[in-house]
């Protein structure tokens, strides 16, 4: 406790707001990281099978899946931006020293977002006047995309945690700056497939959710199971592999971020024959409380021997190594990320077994309640995985090189508190509207689908595509001067009524 | 040129590239702030919402580019801006969430009171933002701060910066509203076209105003920058200006105005560049030169590589996306693509 005391009085006042502000935007925006990175790639298949079968109600799925993205990748956009923002607001001193060793990666990113918005833009706006061939082709290259832009992003956060392609000179500033070292870091790669294979499977499961709670509802039809069975199909194929990514990317965290892993597993003293915990807690000298130990486990994990030595936190001064309620919030967020994703490999494992022996959807209603709980619950596994290699670097900002201490802005920490609350604020009413907005659009949908079944209208949904040049495009697109009516597009629909 | 300067002046035309296309869209926020109340405003913002839809969000990505390119080239500079620009910089950052979320959240909310609060936000905000970011570039022109500067008012609230942001704020407007026009004439709606085609005039005149109000203002508060405005390159490209602004009114006072688009275009990009070439070899005009700031070499060869290859790509890209836009080949999903049973063809 007191060397938290004295840590805490020597850091600069600004340090709590600033990282509260950035922990904060940063798991808001990542919220909708997945759904931008993935939900393209998931349309694009429902929209091929659509496509290829002829098959009206996928591609209606695949038009209202679009019609989501449009708002989510709008405010993703904005909510992205404020994160770019936040680099020169809140640590200036991280972008003063280390930019240009670490900045090429933003570059690379900033060129793949600026491909993949003109690509989406065209994607979302050209279902109704591009050819279907070419609007479907022009969409293709978007997953793609969304793979660069994430190895932008994921180049600068590993190379945070393993720095290199650079030298000191005696002023302590960077020279000599390798470009290619300093994207290719030793954790570049597992935090890369990692991070990819996350943002698929939980895409899968978010979008399946929707479908398995229309399924508890009692909404069987094509529809539902066609919506459940895609999304849910690519998060089934990607979880065993996330399974071994996982696992490896956490031996890579042992052989090449020692401390981090320390605190991920709760290890104080260096050892062999290393107790594995699950939860519990780690006290300022080293003690463990709660939590269940099985033990050689951790040894085990780490270097497939009860014999391999584990770093622990006490090998590193206190100064240079997370405190023990930091260490306890590593270790909480990587228990709980390995938690859900064992639990959700086993509803995989139920999902894979009955559609090999049955060839079928499961038919019980706990599958599907867990279903629905899934996409919630990979959502906070995606959280918990950026805790962990978040606060398990503390207290670096640029490991071994740079103190969060050290980067963060001169601002007064007053303004700092007042943006924080004005961000909450204007977050809160932003997330809580684009929740609203989508609970209306399916509700709308809903009302839509029921009114068509019931009118009968579902008799010949074939006949019907959204392509193809439409004839009342003139008479009904151009805003009718006096009344605005029209068809579809008229203003009593979209504009201000 | 160093490695360094070539650098430098990509960032200038990414700043001008975002001040042009960025613009447009904060100008089109400014008109739907004035279009008045929900009945009279309701076909400017018809066709505010359907002109913007498709490509705001790639306008609005350039920002991120400029960011990106000022800390990966230019490390030190990018610290000293945002250090001692603190405050109007946070408030930018706050307006553009408020406006992009206010834009995406208005168009599938269909109750008239939800309309009117999202729509006041991104309005609101697409006035406030460009004066923001405007009133920090006049803290730069005017040398206002160096690195090791603290925040402070007095860095970003002085006349240079006001004009900066005023004239932001009313180059917008003058975009956005030349861009409308024209959008109105591809939605075939005459009586908008017109519209606009006012509304644009009177901007127009209002930024050559302001402009000249600024360069005198500039005299006795930005004395680098004045002298680099009335000396070779910078005078050449606020001569520039000039014209672009004699041809954008005589094509904007013609009922057709079809080239108006490129010649307003003209107008703010030229103004950005003369602002920059004025102040060479600095960033900060007797602070901190190009070369003082720049990055590692082999950091700012590797951008320049990365910025060829991703030109190549985006380019022809961005020009497609613009070219679809404009010839009316996108458009959003209407509520019977939504519907079962697909959309209902009339006609």
């Amino acid at each position: 406790m007191h060397t938290t005391l004295h840590l805490l009085a020597e850091a600069p006042p600004q340090m709590l707001p600033a990282r509260s502000l950035m922990a904060f935007t940063l798991a808001s925006h990542i919220i909708l990281v997945p759904m931008g990175v993935a939900l393209p790639l998931i349309t694009l298949i429902m929209h091929g099978y659509g496509l290829r079968r002829g098959d009206a109600t996928a591609l209606l799925l695949a038009r209202r899946w679009s019609a989501v993205m449009a708002v989510q990748f709008a405010i993703g956009v904005v909510t992205g931006t404020v994160l770019s923002f936040e680099f020169g607001l809140l640590w200036p001193g991280l972008m003063g020293r280390w930019g240009d060793v670490f900045g090429i990666g933003f570059g690379v990113e900033a060129w793949a977002f600026f491909l993949e918005a003109v690509l989406i833009a065209i994607y979302l706006y050209g279902w109704r006047r591009l050819p279907a061939r070419t609007h479907f082709l022009l969409g293709l290259p978007l997953p793609a995309t969304a793979l660069l832009g994430a190895f932008g992003i994921l180049a600068a956060n590993s190379w945070m945690n393993t720095p290199q392609g650079f030298s000191l000179d005696s002023e302590g500033n960077p020279v000599d700056v390798d470009v290619r070292k300093a994207i290719f870091t030793p954790m570049f790669g597992p935090q890369y497939w990692h991070f990819v294979v996350a943002m698929l499977l939980t895409a899968g499961f978010v979008v399946a959710g929707v479908y398995a709670v229309g399924w508890l509802r009692g909404r069987r039809d094509r529809y539902h199971r066609l919506g459940f069975t895609v999304p849910f199909t690519v998060a089934a194929v990607f979880t065993p592999v996330q399974f071994f990514l996982g696992d490896s990317i956490a031996r890579a965290v042992f052989q090449k971020q020692p401390v981090k892993f320390a605190a991920m597993e709760i290890v104080w003293n260096t050892d062999t024959h290393v107790p594995e915990y699950l939860f519990g807690r780690l006290h300022p000298d080293g003690t463990v409380s709660g939590g269940i130990a099985i033990p050689q486990l951790d040894s085990i994990l780490a270097g497939f021997s009860p014999d391999t030595e584990v770093r622990g936190l006490a090998s590193v001064a206190a100064a240079d190594r997370p405190n023990a309620t930091q260490a306890t919030i590593t270790h909480w967020a990587f228990d709980i990320m390995v938690g859900i994703g064992t639990v959700l490999l086993l509803l995989v494992v139920w999902y894979a077994f009955v559609w090999w022996r049955r060839r079928r959807l499961p038919a019980s209603p706990w599958f599907y309640r867990s279903a629905a709980c899934a996409g919630v619950a990979s959502v906070i596994a995606v959280e918990c995985g950026w805790i962990t290699t978040e606060v398990g670097r503390q207290p670096w900002i640029v490991y071994e090189n740079m103190r969060v201490a050290d980067a963060v802005t001169g601002a007064r920490s007053s303004s700092l508190w007042t943006m924080f609350g004005v961000v909450v604020l204007v977050y809160v009413l932003i997330f809580g509207s684009f929740l609203a907005v989508l609970l209306k659009m399916r509700t709308r949908w809903r009302l839509d689908d029921e009114r068509s079944l019931g009118a009968g209208t579902m008799a010949t949904p074939e006949t019907d595509t959204p392509y193809g040049p439409r004839a009342a495009v003139a008479a009904g697109d151009a805003p009718a001067p006096a009344a605005g009516n029209g068809d579809g597009t008229a203003p009593t629909e979209d504009g201000r009524p | 040129m160093t490695a360094a300067g070539v650098v430098a002046a990509v960032l200038l035309l990414a700043v001008a590239a975002y001040t042009c296309a960025g613009g447009t869209d904060y100008g089109a926020g400014f008109w739907d702030l004035t279009a008045g109340g929900a009945e009279r405003g309701k076909r400017p913002r018809w066709l505010i919402d359907h002109a913007m839809a498709p490509v705001w969000e790639v306008n609005n990505v350039w920002l991120i580019f400029v960011l990106i390119t000022m800390w990966t080239g230019f490390p030190v500079f990018f610290q000293t801006v945002f250090s001692a620009m603190w405050l109007p910089l946070a408030l930018a950052a706050i307006g553009i969430v408020l406006r992009g979320a206010g834009f995406a959240l208005r168009k599938p909310t269909r109750r008239l009171a939800g309309r009117r609060v999202y729509g006041a936000v991104f309005a609101v905000s697409s006035l406030l933002t460009p004066f923001f970011l405007g009133a920090a570039v006049g803290g730069i022109a005017s040398g206002r701060v160096a690195p090791g500067t603290e925040p402070s008012a007095h860095a970003w609230f002085n006349p240079t910066s006001v004009f900066f942001g005023l004239l932001a704020v009313v180059g917008t407007a003058l975009l956005g509203a030349v861009f409308l026009a024209a959008d109105a004439v591809r939605y075939e709606a005459p009586d908008l076209h017109a519209y606009f085609r006012r509304r644009a005039l009177t901007a127009l005149a209002a930024f050559a105003v302001l402009g000249a109000v600024t360069l005198t203002v500039a005299h006795g508060d930005a004395p680098h920058l004045w002298h680099g405005l009335t000396h070779g390159a910078g005078l050449f490209f606020v001569i520039v200006a000039v014209v672009s602004t004699l041809v954008t009114a005589g094509l904007l006072l013609r009922t057709s105005g079809a080239w108006s688009r490129p010649a307003a275009v003209g107008v703010m990009a030229s103004a950005v560049i003369a602002w920059g070439v004025a102040q060479r070899p600095y960033l900060i005009p007797g602070r901190l030169t190009v070369a003082e700031a720049a990055g590692a070499p082999s950091t700012l060869h590797w951008l320049l590589v990365v910025t060829v290859v991703a030109a190549v790509l985006v380019f022809p890209a961005v020009a497609f996306l613009y070219r679809l836009d404009t010839r009316g080949e996108l458009e959003p999903l209407a509520d019977a693509d939504l519907r079962r049973g697909g959309p209902e063809r009339e006609g």
